[in-house]
């Protein structure tokens, strides 16, 4: 083993809208392949419904009977009543329904919601900007028992936060994947077909890695998902394995158009010594959409693929 | 009769600070020059001694002064922004514009008579969210980000105790504050944890065969023909490729201007009204102020159903706006 510590993969919450088939078949894909825990739930717009919160809890039950943990993901941006009315659904569930289900709190609202609740096993999401050691204790202290990162933040300073920490927290690092970059009320799907988020016909079904937008340079730049808005690279950890391990306990590994259980098997190859981190990293080229990047884990520049001198 | 809402104008600078309090500003928001506050640009901002003499001024005129320290600190630089708590309440500011929980955290045990705000880069969006600031930390006020309708914005406060402050005119984040990352991604700094968005060092104008173009830290972000007005190339307004076609596939080079919702903003219960543009001139600072105390003050004397928007004001107002152009933003669905 390269590490010190076994360490475990995640898939991430599908951040694209595909139609309801092929998430099921996608899932059932899953049930067997290496990932230890499995994120499930609509984080980033309530317009869309393919699964709603039943379906998705469904999909969890037959992940869960396959020994997977499953995770329950809330929504990013929480702007109107029926989406707080979700949220509390999706903390009951927890608390109450399916205990084993542990939920991932990615606003304020819901980690008011979860200590109401009682909650003491739960995920502080990547967009709870928790960039130092005091705003973590006190999600610590509120129930919180892994720590998922904020893709933008490095490596070195997520170890100083670790670091400063009486206790430790199990942490998760976005390993691979187009990155969530910014959430925002507007859809730029339907801008881009001239519709208005309302009426936008629900234009991002079956767009399954969405769309990228270029500078006029021709050059792949961001990625339109809806009303969030991604890198167009690929982030991808792979060749950084050894120093990321040293500073978390869990991988995750964000939902892709297609071949992300090979993904999936090529980290857990590196994970374990089955592979070099630079063989694994070649290999995942012809399975990533655009081309890699790395910049965030090294202090840099997101877009950045950086490789030390 | 409900409390009459506040005007809280930007203050980049010591000049600004003054103009905003002569031209009828009940509050004014600056920054430390440093990476404590979500504007740290060159030039801009308040060394000790021009606090000194900016709290002064405005407290000498019953204005209140409100310190944004709303960035998020990491751990290595972490004492740079509790010193920046400290060095606040010695001052005698009238309250903190706070982001992060743990700052919240550090400001209610050192100094518990500091009033405290929550930032827009805190990205509270519903009550709940609010809620749990409150009772961790006892905010008393929250800034909105711009992404909620105004049914949507009425629903919160009609559910917090916390007072609501929106914004009503300046630059547009198209993106909800505090979760927006296109500028770290672009030049490894952005307005979370360097309180900067597509900083200047990165920007290249290069005038070109093909026009105009503006760059940041190499990537294209707008070209620009002969006659257009090259615009600051704030990454999410540029012209894009998408499935070939070119155009502003986030947003134009626009601003909010809130102006005409004056009245309903009241109605539902609005605390404060902030006006964007710490970067801006002294020269903006009083245009908008102006037009901002007048519309306040014809509120206040009419009530809600007699105001009306004056035609001279939307043109004074036009002529500051970026691209020269406004819009009501997501308190309108339709923009959305």
């Amino acid at each position: 083993m390269m590490g010190t510590h076994p360490m475990k993969l995640a898939l991430g919450p599908l951040l694209y809208y595909w139609p309801r088939q092929s998430v099921l078949d996608f899932y059932a894909d899953i049930a067997d392949s290496p990932v230890d825990s499995v994120y499930l739930g609509e984080t980033v717009c309530s317009r869309r419904h393919e699964l709603r919160l039943d379906d998705w809890l469904e999909v969890g039950d037959m992940l869960n009977a396959a020994g997977k943990e499953v995770v329950i993901s809330t929504q990013g941006l929480i702007e109107s009543e029926s989406d707080l009315k979700v949220l509390r659904r999706i903390v009951r569930q927890s608390a109450e329904d399916r205990p084993g289900f542990r939920v991932e709190a990615n606003d304020m609202g819901a980690v008011r919601l979860l200590g109401e609740a009682g909650a003491t096993d739960w995920v502080a999401g990547p967009t709870l900007n928790i960039f130092n050691p005091a705003t973590l204790q006190l999600m610590i202290d509120a129930g919180a028992t892994r720590w998922a990162v904020a893709p933008e933040m490095s490596g070195t300073a997520l170890a100083a936060v670790r670091a400063a920490l009486a206790a430790a927290i199990e942490t998760e690092v976005f390993a691979y994947g187009r990155l969530p970059l910014a959430h925002s009320a507007r859809c730029f799907t339907a801008r881009h077909f001239n519709l208005q988020k309302d009426t936008c016909e629900f234009r991002c079904l079956a767009i399954m890695d969405g769309i990228t937008l270029r500078t006029r340079e021709g050059e792949p730049f961001l990625t339109l998902n809806g009303v969030q808005t991604q890198s167009a690279r690929v982030h991808n950890l792979l060749g950084d394995l050894p120093a990321v391990r040293q500073n978390a306990e869990v991988l995750r590994i964000s939902p892709q158009g297609s071949d992300t259980r090979r993904v999936v098997e090529l980290f857990r190859a590196a994970l374990d010594d089955a592979q070099t981190p630079a063989a694994a990293l070649a290999a995942s080229r012809e399975l990533m959409v655009e081309a890699p990047c790395n910049g965030f884990w090294h202090g840099r520049a997101g877009a950045e693929q950086y490789v030390a001198a | 009769m409900p409390a009459p809402i506040e005007l809280v104008c930007p203050a980049g600078s010591l000049p600004a600070l003054k103009t905003a309090v002569d031209h009828g500003a009940d509050c004014v928001y600056l920054g430390f020059k440093d990476a404590t506050n979500a504007r740290n640009f060159t030039g801009l901002n308040f060394d000790p001694p021009q606090m000194r003499e900016g709290v002064a001024y405005a407290h000498a005129r019953g204005r209140k002064v409100l310190l944004a320290l709303n960035t998020y600190p990491q751990a290595n630089n972490w004492p740079s922004w509790t010193q920046a708590i400290d060095r606040a309440a010695e001052f005698g500011v009238d309250a903190l514009i706070l982001a992060d929980p743990g700052l919240m955290d550090y400001a209610t045990r050192t100094h518990p008579q500091l009033r405290l705000h929550l930032s827009v880069q805190g990205s509270a969006t519903s009550y709940e969210a609010i809620n749990w600031y409150a009772e961790r930390f006892d905010i008393r006020r929250a800034v909105l980000p711009r992404v909620l309708s105004l049914p949507q914005v009425a629903h919160v406060v009609a559910n917090t105790a916390v007072e609501i402050e929106v914004f009503g005119f300046g630059g547009l984040c198209v993106m909800v504050e505090g979760r927006c990352a296109l500028s770290a991604y672009a030049t490894g700094e952005s307005p979370n944890c360097n309180g900067a968005c597509s900083p200047g060092k990165h920007v290249r104008w290069e005038e070109t065969p093909k026009g105009m173009e503006t760059r940041l830290n190499g990537i294209l972000i707008d070209r620009f023909a002969d006659g257009e007005r090259a615009g600051y190339p704030t990454l999410c307004k540029g012209r894009f490729e998408v499935n070939d076609e070119t155009y502003y596939a986030l947003e134009e080079p626009t601003s909010l201007n809130t102006l005409e919702l004056l009245p309903e903003l009241a109605r539902i219960g609005i605390r404060a009204i902030k006006i964007e543009g710490r970067q801006r001139s002294p020269a903006y600072v009083a245009q908008v102020t102006q037009v901002w105390r007048a519309a306040l003050d014809k509120l206040a004397a009419g009530g809600a159903d007699a105001f009306s928007v004056l035609p001279g004001w939307m043109a004074e107002l036009n002529k500051v706006s970026e691209g020269q152009s406004h819009t009501l933003g997501a308190y309108y669905r339709p923009w959305k």
